[in-house]
Parts: C-alpha cells; sequence; structure tokens
C-alpha cells in the first residue's frame, strides 16, 4: 500500500496518545469541515510561562485528519503559544512525511485551524499559507 | 477509458456515474467533428458553415425533445447543467409568479441544486418553504405530502431519483396530486433521465431539468423542459445577443421560444455531443438501461450485504436506481475512497451535495457506489474485494 497510509499515520489513527476531552482547561476550540463533515475539538493547558503542558482532541473524521491531529498534539507538548502561531501547513507535512492533493490537504490541516483558532481567540483570521 | 489502468496494475472500476457519466466514442466524435468541420457561430451567419452549426445545434434539440417525449422543440431550452435550469425557473417564473406568504414545496431528500435557488428566492421573496419528510427506509412520506398541498402551494419541486440512495419518487402521482390542489410542478431529472425512461407527457410534468454529461454527454449543457404556455408567460432569464427579436438604445423586444432563453453564443459543440449521447441511449433502449443497472445494483447490495460491518442507507433495491450509499464500520468515508483508489475503484465520499439529507440520517457522510449502463459484475466483485482490504488496513 502507498504512502498515504504509511505505518506511522495508521499507528497514530488506531491507537492515539492525545485522544479525549480536557476538563478543565485553558483554551478549547472546534470546528468543522463541512466538505467531508469531520469535526475536531482541541482542549490545552497552559503553564505559567504560556507553555502547553497537556493536549487532547475529540471529534470524528478520516485517518489523515485524526492522525494528523494526535501528531499535531503530540509535537506542541511544552512549545509556548508563540511558537504555536507560527506554525505553518509544511509543519503538518512534515510530520505527516506525505504529499497530499488538494482534497486530503483539507483533512490534514483542519487540526491545526482549529488549534491556532484557539490560540489566537476566535474571530482572528488565520492563514495558513501566510508564510509560503 | 474504462480499460484505463488508474495505478500500476489496477485497471479502472469507474462506480461514479451518478456524480458524472463516462462519455462514448460517439459522442467524442460528434464534436470533434464539428470544431473540425463546422464550426461557426449559430443563427447569424449565412454562410455554409454557419449553417450547418445552426442545423446541427438544433437538431440536437429536436433529438433530446423526442427523447423526453416533449410536444414540441420548443419546449427545450438549453442551459449549462440541471443546476441553471432549476435556477432559470426559481430567477424566472419564480420572480413574476410567487409572491411573499407563498407556499413552495421541496423535500428532504433533494440535492443542493433543488434547495439553494429556493432558498435564495425564499429570502428575496419572502416565500414560505415546506418539505416532504423522508422515512427511515428513505422513500418520501406522500401522507405527509398530502397534507402539506392542504396549504395550497404554488409549486412543488422535487427529485425524480435521490443522488445519494437512489430512491425513485412516484413522480406521476405527486404531480397529479400537486396538479389537484393547484400547483406547479419542477422535477429534478438530474439522475432519472440517465437512468430511467422519462417521459414529459406521461408524467404531465410541468418542468423538468436535466444535465447532458450524467447521461454520455459533455459538460457545460443541459436542458429545462418546459410547458410551452408557462415558457411563453415567463420573462425572459438573462439578457444578450440571440434572445431578442429586436433592440433599440432604449428597450427590447424577446425573442420567440426557445431562444427568448438562450442569450449570448451558447456550447454549440456541447449540444451536438448532447445529440450523439441521445442517440447512442435511444438505440440502446432506456428499458434495457434501467434494466441492467436494476440488475447490477441488485447483485451488488447482495454482495455488500455479505461484508460484515458494512450498512446501506436507502430503500429496498425495488424502488431504487443504481446507486448505493453506505457506511463501513466507523471507517471514514474518505478512508474508504482513496484506500478504494489504490484499487483502482472510483467511487465518491461526502454528502454528495445533500447535506441535509445526511442529517435527516444522523450521518456526516457516507460512501457512494453507483453504476451506469457500462457497469458489470465482475466489477461489482472488485469493489467488495476493495471494501475487505479497506477492513484488513483500517478495521
Amino acid at each position: 500500500m502507498d504512502d498515504l497510509y504509511r505505518e506511522v499515520i495508521l499507528e497514530h489513527y488506531k491507537n492515539p496518545s492525545y485522544r479525549g476531552e480536557l476538563d478543565p482547561h485553558d483554551i478549547s476550540f472546534e470546528d468543522e469541515n463541512p466538505l467531508c463533515g469531520d469535526h475536531i475539538r482541541i482542549d490545552l493547558r497552559v503553564d505559567e510561562n504560556n507553555r502547553v503542558s497537556e493536549a487532547g482532541f475529540s471529534g470524528h473524521g478520516c485517518a489523515i485528519s485524526q492522525a494528523s491531529a494526535d501528531l499535531l498534539l503530540e509535537s506542541i507538548i511544552g512549545k509556548d503559544l508563540e511558537a504555536i502561531k507560527a506554525l505553518t501547513k509544511q509543519d503538518i507535512l512534515d510530520l505527516l512525511g506525505i504529499e497530499l492533493g488538494p482534497v486530503r490537504l483539507k483533512c490534514a490541516l483542519l487540526s491545526l485551524k482549529v488549534l491556532k483558532a484557539g490560540v489566537y481567540g476566535v474571530g482572528e483570521t488565520i492563514d495558513l499559507d501566510a508564510d509560503e | 477509458m474504462l480499460q484505463r489502468e488508474v495505478h500500476p496494475g489496477k485497471r479502472l472500476v469507474y462506480l461514479d456515474s451518478t456524480a458524472t457519466s463516462q462519455k462514448p466514442a460517439s459522442v467524442l466524435q460528434a464534436m470533434d467533428e464539428y470544431y473540425r468541420l463546422h464550426n461557426a457561430n449559430i443563427h447569424r451567419g449565412v454562410h455554409t458553415l454557419a449553417e450547418e452549426a445552426t442545423a446541427g445545434y438544433e437538431a440536437a434539440r429536436g433529438k433530446i425533445a423526442a427523447f423526453i417525449g416533449a410536444r414540441s422543440q420548443r419546449e427545450v431550452i438549453y442551459t449549462r447543467n440541471t443546476t441553471e435550469s432549476i435556477n432559470l425557473v426559481a430567477l424566472s417564473w419564480g420572480r413574476a409568479f410567487l409572491n411573499s406568504g407563498d407556499v413552495v414545496i421541496l423535500t428532504e431528500m433533494e440535492h443542493h441544486s433543488n434547495l439553494v435557488p429556493w432558498h435564495m428566492l425564499a429570502a428575496e421573496k419572502g416565500l414560505r418553504l415546506e418539505f416532504i419528510p423522508v422515512t427511515d427506509d428513505g422513500l418520501l412520506d406522500l401522507e405527509a405530502y398530502r397534507k402539506l398541498l392542504e396549504l395550497q402551494p404554488k409549486l412543488v419541486a422535487f427529485s425524480q431519483m435521490s443522488n445519494v440512495m437512489g430512491t425513485i419518487t412516484p413522480a406521476k402521482e405527486i404531480i397529479a396530486l400537486a396538479h389537484a390542489a393547484g400547483a406547479v410542478t419542477l422535477v429534478d431529472g438530474a439522475q432519472s433521465v440517465p437512468h430511467l425512461p422519462v417521459n414529459v407527457r406521461d408524467l404531465d410534468a410541468d418542468f423538468l431539468a436535466f444535465s447532458a454529461h450524467k447521461m454520455l454527454g459533455p459538460t457545460g449543457i443541459g436542458v429545462l423542459y418546459g410547458k410551452q404556455a408557462l415558457l411563453e408567460k415567463m420573462p425572459p432569464f438573462l439578457g444578450g445577443g440571440d434572445m431578442i427579436k429586436k433592440v433599440t438604445l432604449r428597450g427590447f423586444t424577446p425573442n420567440d421560444l426557445p431562444h427568448k432563453f438562450e442569450a449570448g453564443t451558447p456550447a454549440v459543440a456541447e449540444a451536438i455531443g448532447f445529440g450523439a449521447a441521445v442517440d447512442y441511449l435511444s438505440k440502446i433502449g432506456m428499458t434495457w438501461v434501467e434494466a441492467h443497472e436494476k440488475e447490477i445494483t441488485a447483485y451488488a447490495m447482495e454482495r455488500l450485504s455479505e461484508i460484515s460491518g458494512l450498512k446501506m442507507f436507502g430503500p429496498t433495491a425495488e424502488h431504487k436506481g443504481g446507486v448505493t450509499a453506505f457506511t463501513l464500520g466507523s471507517i471514514h468515508p474518505h478512508d474508504v475512497a482513496q484506500i478504494l483508489d489504490r484499487e483502482g475503484i472510483a467511487v465518491r465520499a461526502g454528502h454528495h451535495c445533500a447535506m441535509p439529507l445526511h442529517q435527516r440520517f444522523n450521518l456526516p457522510a457516507t460512501t457512494r457506489a453507483s453504476f451506469y449502463l457500462y457497469s458489470t459484475r465482475e466489477e461489482v466483485d472488485r469493489l467488495a474485494e476493495g471494501l475487505e482490504k479497506v477492513k484488513q488496513m483500517l478495521g
């Protein structure tokens, strides 16, 4: 089978480490991709230095969106919020280690979109392509 | 195309004809020949090419009129597709004849193209939209429909075949009941015209909308059929060349039917390709097409029901056309479609432009396999094998 369902993606899809809701949490945001009905919520706990101490995602979606959410949360533990604001589309693709067509790209980027919206606060526009 | 290998060693199994059909050589040839030998603008030129182009464009209209049993080819308006045809009814007939408070009846199984034009018009005019409910087994609730008719609707607009569940609706009965209540009827034939024998006189439909590309023809051309008396009363839809009889600086006189609704240079090659597609279907016979799809669909439903964890939506085979939508355990439809693609199998995943219907069944998305006259039992077997692979990988 091809790269799209690489072992690392299947592993994070089937056995996610960061699946679950955090209650209480410091930051929470959810959004959906209406095209495929994927829905992701991300909860974060942040320490006194503005660094992420705990993270969890919930919702439903395809293997790509779920694996990318798990990989993303894994990568941000210990990072400060400013570093999260600087994450880009390429960071997600590097985590997944695959090339994606335009349709599946949306699946992969949903968690980043939700995460950034949470960190920035609702209402701020987010341009995932900002530094490309 | 259908012999093509989409991935090394994986021959294409095309199960997405409900989205768009593949095209026979005769359709491609007709369009190619038009561009190579006859290309000219229609209706105005007096030179030989212009006459040939006009003749080809109008001959195709005649073939389409005969194919759906229209009384006259003046009742066949070329549009871009089903969506534009429905918008034409909303923006021309609807704007002229619907008023604040008027009731329009739609159904819960409509494609977005037969919902959004009415949402837009309802917002503009203050219309009241009502919906015929869908039962748990994927049929229209006709009892509820009879009750809704007591609201004295001005229009009943419904799909003759669902693009998700394949449900074939009792169009003749729905139309007769609507007429008895004094309503005009619009049939969304995007799925029914390609797959079933459809005769507008037998149905007594007031409007019928359909697209060429779902019935072996090219993209970019569709048809609005309308009863002549209704079309005559309707104001033009778009303004421009060809839709006028006479223009002065301060006004115009609209052209006669069907040209009144065809502003600007139309899709001539596509119309000619549409004519060739209709020839192809007429030669095979729509009764054969319908019977073939029924057989393949029944076989597919039998094979798919053997797969544990697979759940199909919609009515039993006798009430439906060549479409089956399903879920496979908790595996997301995108993953199902993507892994099937690696096996060379093309299916659709998502809500198939019918979000309200998916909400009705509480599903974010489904996977859909659809069949056409070129679908075979071997392809259904490949689908079943592919689905077993999906389960192995993600189950």
